[in-house]
């Protein structure tokens, strides 16, 4: 899937992805056209059923998805276009992961408090900040949204164990 | 002209002073959106609405549109100062904008794009005040199949003119169409592709996936690239400003050329990306001097701006008369229309004859707000611009997970946030492309309404897309568009020398 450049070190070839995305495409469509044959695709008497329409867009999704994956196979073993250099994808995955786990941790802690941690990470380990400043801004933008939201536009916005403590 | 007295009533609808208040905010944050990579228009204005749910909707509508107006001026300062286009539709700008700004005369170069996106806009506006109304009547003729003719109408020409593989295109689009299906049938009650999930019925919200695709996919990508903002600072002072307006007067015909291209790609779906970059052609092509495009041409600036910002504004021509948005940005605030019990369409102009005047007039007022609050405050935006990324960027995700929160205060949607992002990484990467999706999303239950009402009414029967002559003409339109490549294609075959296997 990766092949070397003597410029910027090793990337990661188009079509991989290409067809990853391309055959995932692909499975919706299925999905789709399953689904809409279940809750029937033909005419009752009140007029079309309810797989009418999304059946039709099954047919298009798979149909051009499937042409996508015949073409991206077709070409395999020509040169393809880059799709990012490892170091991109490293970086980019280096945000993903914190935000994955952000999210996963507003379930248990709050917004306010995981996006606490999530400046704080971001700070630290991209920014190279002191202690200091990294507490002052992981702090201080989360309480300024807290009091937007809770206080001005009385928009209450997801709130852990922490926030109950302090009787919010 | 019962338009200008509409239109003066729209002003006394809009002049109040919290409407002149809210403009003034909308402005500033939509300025502040288009500045921070990974917030732009569309997605900006999704994560404010819910804000609005409580505020009367003209008040809203004002403050929505200004957002937009905002981050339509935005764009240029990123360009012109930073290199880095702040949105899609500002790329062309970076073209002359920044080597201007190199040369030390960021000022003047600021000016020009704020001046021109104002003419632009001010254009679209006259041209939405003057063809609503006459588009709105014409449109209440309209039936279920017209209206399906007009959705269908909109998706071809995605297809037929976008610069992406029709595949992707079509892919993209069905994508979206197929996710707004998810959940209950509005008709029959029926529950479709939920596989029994629970958090599947209501269906997938368009705001999340706005937020997500651009939102977290613009962070994602900008992280790739490893971004250090490194610009230009810049002052304005009137004197610059008045020798600058001075200078563009002798470029009106750029103004009129860019001004038609803008409003064109606007009502018809191209959006103003792509109304820039052939503005920016056209001005080129066009010009006496082409070799001076690329090394800080003046005309390299306006062409482009005036383009993005006509289209920008005309897109909301067929969203409010026909309730089709030309642009994602338009979508999302159709989606609010949608939200506060408004119908976009043309019962919009007589039942809620406030409303729509307000926001017309509200266009006037908001443009010429942003130029003013633009032009004073430059020198603080590019100081925003000189925050590392490794605190704007986490303040962003937090943004993004805020306004996908507020929409139906779900953790649900947080999640799906963040797989639309990677979605939209993906997509952006591979070029498929994001807009039909958005737009197949907003419009998918219409879409799917009209054509099974147009199917009840033929019983079936497709012929009912040519059964009359302003449907056929529609629905034949649609077709040309659709295989306007293949078209092209042909034309060059037959007209151009002859190839033996091409």
């Amino acid at each position: 899937m990766s092949e070397e450049s003597p410029d910027d070190g090793p990337v990661v070839a188009e079509r991989g992805p290409e067809l990853v995305v391309a055959v995932l495409l692909m499975a919706f469509a299925i999905g789709v056209i399953i689904d809409s044959v279940r809750v029937g695709i033909g005419w009752a008497p009140d007029g079309p059923r309810s797989g009418y329409f999304p059946f039709y867009i099954g047919l298009l999704l798979l149909a051009a998805s499937g042409s996508i994956v015949i073409r991206t196979l077709l070409r395999w073993k020509k040169p393809s276009a880059v799709f990012a250099q490892r170091s991109q994808l490293a970086s980019v995955i280096s945000v993903l992961v914190p935000m994955i786990i952000y999210v996963v941790a507003i379930s248990f802690l709050g917004i306010y408090v995981a996006s606490i941690f999530l400046i704080g990470y971001f700070m630290r380990r991209h920014g190279k900040y002191g202690w200091v400043p990294t507490i002052a801004i992981s702090i201080g933008v989360p309480l300024v949204f807290f009091i937007v939201f809770e206080r001005w536009f009385l928009v209450p916005l997801a709130k852990g164990p922490i926030e109950q403590l302090l009787g919010f | 002209m019962e338009e200008i007295n509409n239109l003066l009533h729209g002003f006394a609808v809009a002049l109040t002073l919290p409407n002149l208040l809210y403009m003034v905010v909308g402005i500033t944050l939509g300025v502040l959106i288009g500045v921070l990579p990974g917030l732009g228009g569309a997605n900006g204005v999704a994560i404010l609405l819910p804000l609005t749910f409580s505020m009367n909707p003209t008040s809203a509508i004002i403050m929505l549109s200004c957002i937009y107006w905002g981050a339509l001026f935005g764009g240029a300062i990123t360009s012109i100062l930073f290199n880095i286009p702040g949105e899609p539709w500002s790329v062309a700008t970076t073209f002359d904008g920044y080597p201007m700004a190199q040369q030390g005369k960021a000022a003047q170069a600021l000016t020009t794009a704020f001046t021109s996106s104002f003419v632009g806009a001010l254009f679209a506006v006259v041209l939405i005040t003057f063809l609503a109304p006459l588009l709105a009547k014409f449109a209440l003729k309209f039936g279920p199949a017209e209206f399906f003719a007009v959705q269908l109408l909109t998706f071809c020409s995605f297809v037929g003119m976008s610069k992406e593989p029709a595949a992707k295109v079509i892919c993209a689009m069905m994508l979206g169409f197929a996710l707004a299906a998810v959940g209950m049938d509005t008709v029959t009650g029926q529950l479709r592709m939920t596989y029994g999930f629970p958090v599947l019925l209501k269906g997938f919200d368009f705001l999340i996936a706005v937020i997500g695709l651009f939102g977290i996919g613009e962070i994602l990508l900008t992280m790739e690239e490893g971004l250090a903002f490194k610009g230009k600072s810049a002052k304005i002072n009137l004197k610059v400003v008045f020798q600058t307006w001075y200078q563009l007067l002798s470029h009106w015909k750029t103004f009129l050329r860019s001004v038609a291209i803008g409003c064109w790609m606007g009502i018809t779906p191209g959006g103003a990306t792509p109304a820039s970059f052939m503005s920016y052609g056209m001005a080129r092509r066009m010009s006496k001097d082409p070799e001076t495009f690329g090394k800080g041409n003046i005309v390299g600036v306006a062409a482009p701006e005036t383009a993005a910002h006509a289209a920008g504004t005309s897109a909301l021509l067929p969203m409010l008369t026909l309730g089709i948005p030309g642009s994602p940005t338009a979508a999302v605030l159709l989606g609010g229309l949608l939200i506060w019990g408004l119908q976009p369409g043309p019962m919009l102009f007589i039942e809620q004859k406030d409303f729509v005047w307000g926001l017309i007039a509200s266009m006037y007022l908001g443009n010429i707000v942003g130029l003013i609050v633009v032009l004073t405050t430059v020198p603080f935006w590019a100081a925003i611009l000189r925050i590392p990324f490794s605190v704007i960027a986490p303040v962003i995700i937090v943004i993004c997970a805020i306004g996908a929160y507020t929409v139906h205060s779900s953790m649900f949607d947080v999640q799906m946030m963040l797989v639309f992002g990677v979605v939209g990484y993906f997509f952006k990467k591979l070029k498929y492309p994001l807009a039909p999706m958005v737009l197949a999303l907003v419009l998918g239950d219409m879409a799917e309404a009209s054509f099974r009402q147009s199917m009840l009414l033929s019983q079936g029967s497709l012929a009912i897309f040519w059964s009359n002559p302003l449907v056929g003409s529609i629905a034949g339109l649609a077709i040309v568009l659709l295989l306007w490549p293949l078209i092209g294609a042909l034309r060059r075959r037959t007209s151009g020398p002859r190839v033996a296997t091409a």
